[in-house]
Formats: C-alpha cells, sequence, structure tokens
C-alpha cells in the first residue's frame, strides 16, 4: 500500500469541447501523506476547486490517475466511491452545502448514521465534534436560523466528525473572522497531526503558513511549492 | 538594526524602574528571545546616549558595583510621545524585493511571473515556518515575543499579497487585447507605489 493518502499522477481535467474548451487542471503531480497538511492557492479560476472535487471523487480526470490510500479511484463503482466519501473522506464544500431541512447535529450526524452508526452514538459524535468548532449551543438550529460563518463551521465539523482519512477543504475560513479562522485551523490541524492527510484551499497566505506545504496554480498548472524547513535559530535571528 | 528601534525599546524597559546595563540586555534578550541580537556593547553605547540626552540618569552602583541608570522625569515624558506618535520612518528590509520587482516589469527579457513565483515560494516558506514557530512556543513566551512573531508574520502577508497585485499588474498590462471589461468594472491600472 502507498504512504500516501493522497496522489495525484499527471491528472489533467478539460471541461467544454472545441471552442468552449477550459483546461481546469493541466498535468497535475502532488501525493499528501498521512499528517500532512497541503494548502493550494492561486488566482480565482486556477483549478483549486476542480483538484478538490477530483481529490474527493465528486469529478474524475480527463486523463491521470488519482488515488487515495493507493487506491484509483477511477477503478471503483459508484457505490464503493460513495462509501469512500462517507467514511474516509471528509469534505468542507466553498458554499457549505448543507442539508437545508436537517438540524445542525442532523447534518453532523448523517454521514456516521449512513456509515451504520448507531443513531444515538451518531448524534454523540456530532455534538461533540460541533463542540471543537465551538457551536455545541447552535446544535438543534436549521441551517437558515444561522449566520453564514456558524453554517461553515458546521460544514466543516461535518467534515471532521468520525475517522476521516482525508480532509479536503476549500475556503473553510472565507465567512469566518480573523480569531474563528485561527480556532478552526487549530481544530483541523489537530486532526492531521493525528495522523489525517489534508488539502486546504485558501486565499489568506496567513492560514495557508499553517499547511506543511503550499502549492500554487496558475491556469491549471502546479508552478511551484514551498520548500525544507528553517530552525528556530535561523527564524529567529531575522526577528528584526 | 535600526538604531532608534533599540534607543527606544530599551528607554521603554526603565519604565518599571532602575536598571543596570547588562540587566537591560537580559531583559530585552528575554522578551525577543535574542532575535535581535543585541551585544551589550551596543547596550552601552545607548545608555550614554540617553544618559547624555538627559533621558536616564546614573544613581550610584549597586552592590556588585554595576552603575545603575533610572529613567528622568524628561525620559518619562519622551517615551510617552514615542508611544502615542506614529512611526513614519521605518526601516524597509524588503525595500530590495520592492525595486527588484519593479525592474524586472521594466527590463526587457525578463520573466515577471518566474521572478515572482520563486519569491512567493520563498516568503510562504517562511510564512510556514513562523506560523510553526509561533504553533509551538506559544506557551513559552511573553507577549512581546508574540506580537514580534505576529509582525514577522503579518509582514509576510502583505509581501505575498502584493506579490499577487505584481504578477496581476504585469500580466493585465501585457494583454492589452483581451475581452473587454465593462468600463464601470474595468480593474484600475494603478502604479505599483507605496515603497
Ligand atoms: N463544470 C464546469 N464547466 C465548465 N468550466 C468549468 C466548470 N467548473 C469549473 N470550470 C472552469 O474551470 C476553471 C477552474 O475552476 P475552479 O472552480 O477550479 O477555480 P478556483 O481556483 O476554485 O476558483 P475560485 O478561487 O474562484 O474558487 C475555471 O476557468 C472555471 O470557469
Ligand atoms: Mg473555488
Amino acid at each position: 500500500m502507498s504512504a500516501f493518502v493522497l496522489r495525484f499522477a499527471g491528472v489533467s481535467r478539460i471541461y467544454g469541447v472545441g471552442e468552449q474548451e477550459v483546461h481546469a487542471l493541466d498535468d497535475v503531480s502532488f501525493d499528501v501523506a498521512a499528517g500532512e497538511l497541503v494548502a493550494v492557492m492561486g488566482p480565482s479560476g486556477s483549478g483549486k476547486s476542480t483538484l478538490l472535487a477530483l481529490a474527493g471523487g465528486l469529478d474524475a480526470p480527463t486523463s491521470g490517475t488519482v488515488s487515495v490510500e493507493g487506491v484509483g479511484l477511477a477503478g471503483l463503482d459508484a457505490a464503493a466511491l460513495a462509501r469512500l466519501r462517507r467514511d474516509r473522506v471528509g469534505y468542507v464544500f466553498q458554499d457549505y452545502n448543507l442539508v437545508t431541512d436537517l438540524t445542525a447535529a442532523e447534518n453532523v450526524a448523517l454521514p456516521r448514521e449512513l456509515a451504520g452508526v448507531g443513531a444515538r452514538a451518531a448524534r454523540r459524535e456530532a455534538v461533540a465534534a460541533l463542540a471543537e468548532v465551538g457551536l455545541a449551543d447552535l446544535a438543534g438550529r436549521f441551517p437558515d436560523q444561522l449566520s453564514g460563518g456558524q453554517q461553515q463551521r458546521i460544514a466543516i465539523a461535518r467534515a471532521l466528525v468520525g475517522q476521516r482519512r482525508l480532509v479536503l477543504a476549500d475556503e473553510p475560513t472565507g465567512a469566518l473572522d480573523s480569531h474563528t479562522s485561527l480556532a478552526v485551523l487549530e481544530v483541523l490541524r489537530a486532526r492531521i497531526d493525528a495522523g489525517a492527510a489534508g488539502v486546504l484551499v485558501t486565499h489568506e497566505p496567513r492560514y495557508a503558513g499553517w499547511a506543511d506545504r503550499t502549492i500554487f496554480l496558475r491556469d491549471g498548472k502546479l508552478v511551484d511549492a514551498t520548500g525544507p524547513r528553517q530552525t528556530p535559530e535561523q527564524l529567529l535571528g531575522r526577528m528584526v | 538594526m535600526q538604531k532608534s528601534a533599540v534607543r527606544w525599546g530599551l528607554l521603554a524597559l526603565f519604565a518599571d524602574g532602575p536598571k543596570y546595563g547588562y540587566q537591560l540586555k537580559n531583559e530585552f534578550d528575554a522578551h525577543t528571545s535574542g532575535g535581535w541580537a543585541l551585544n551589550v556593547g551596543q547596550v552601552y553605547t545607548t545608555l550614554d546616549r540617553l544618559a547624555r540626552d538627559g533621558l536616564v540618569e546614573s544613581v550610584g552602583s549597586n552592590a556588585d558595583g554595576r552603575e545603575v541608570f533610572a529613567i528622568t522625569g524628561q525620559g518619562r515624558q519622551a517615551l510617552a510621545d514615542w508611544f502615542v506618535s506614529p512611526v513614519t520612518e521605518t526601516e524597509r528590509p524588503r525595500s530590495e524585493l520592492a525595486i527588484k520587482l519593479a525592474m524586472a516589469a521594466i527590463a526587457p527579457g525578463v520573466d515577471v511571473a518566474a521572478v515572482v513565483q520563486a519569491q512567493r515560494t520563498e516568503s510562504m516558506r517562511q510564512m510556514r515556518d513562523y506560523t510553526d514557530l509561533r504553533r509551538h512556543e506559544v506557551q513559552s513566551h511573553d507577549v512581546a515575543w508574540l506580537l514580534l512573531v505576529d509582525h514577522l508574520i503579518f509582514t509576510l502577508e502583505s509581501e505575498i499579497r502584493w506579490l499577487d497585485h505584481v504578477e496581476a499588474t504585469v500580466l493585465r498590462r501585457a494583454q492589452p487585447h483581451r475581452a473587454p471589461t465593462p468600463a464601470a468594472f474595468r480593474p484600475d491600472d494603478v502604479e505599483v507605489g507605496g515603497w
């Protein structure tokens, strides 16, 4: 089995045909290991959400292969793919994607119930996940009774609940103030440090700083990634 | 390092009582984790100047025979003024970067995108490392240390945002025949400024 939780090998995604053709991703290769968080940055339209959708099996590449825990997603049938998305991949959508007629707790509990966890246990896990993002008090509210930032944190709780091996987050702090963003990054980082792998799409350099590496996309191409770490001595020597 | 930053930083340490030179250096180091690389000679030179300007005065020697200084009334006033005055002429440690990119944008044959990308990678690397440092060492330092590290993080953030701006500006200039944008929303053709 591969040591990498997520692997992109020569992945391209072309939308449309002929004149309308858009190369959303162009020959992108990278890996994310267990315990590693990779940030993805790049201008609007550079392919960040496309990359995440491919990583989560929500979309399929035009060419190249995407594997999660050593298994190529192209080889999975619809049921196996659905199982993988439900049990092993936590996904925070750019637009939250909450179920509007379920409460906050029910939204978070849903993937656990679908995974066969009993209703009570699922609810307990959901409340714990909500507490992690500071929303234990709002467990009974419906999405339309919550602010944008609160909905976003529920989407994060839903992506983190259970034992997800891969967490994919598309601008998970887009609607949050700086203090709440840092609290969410703490929770995400703790999950990664406990052995999950993560991909964090963000426009904020300060939040990308929480990742182990940052990869940059421009017009669908991966242009570069951050290099090796510096020692504290090297860092503090430049404190002025 | 900027001389006046040291001068004011040391004077501020007198606010809670008289001190001798070595003690000042130790306190300064403790608040900055030694990141300012202040040597004891600099401390004594700065102390002499502060005394010459009447902001501190010698108040005799302690039991070990070290000369002890205290802040004067004039010094307290100057310190209070310093705290409330905005900084207008800061050291610009990254101005080389500003010049490099401005020149890259006008020099023939330079791939500005590549210059930007090389810098962005390096700046992002520093961002990651300072963020790590802050996360892991936040418990073992005082708030002064924390704020100094945060200062670096925010400086890097603005630098990275500025790099995005440089790239977008240069690309836009290089493609005059792009699809027309409605006049009201046309991105302003601002010149890079402010450095
Ligand atoms: N379903 C689709 N059909 C056609 N083109 C698409 C589709 N989805 C995305 N694209 C195009 O692919 C490119 C990449 O889009 P993507 O959503 O990945 O960008 P992004 O980097 O996430 O941008 P943003 O920062 O604005 O969220 C864009 O040019 C977009 O218009
Ligand atoms: Mg997107």
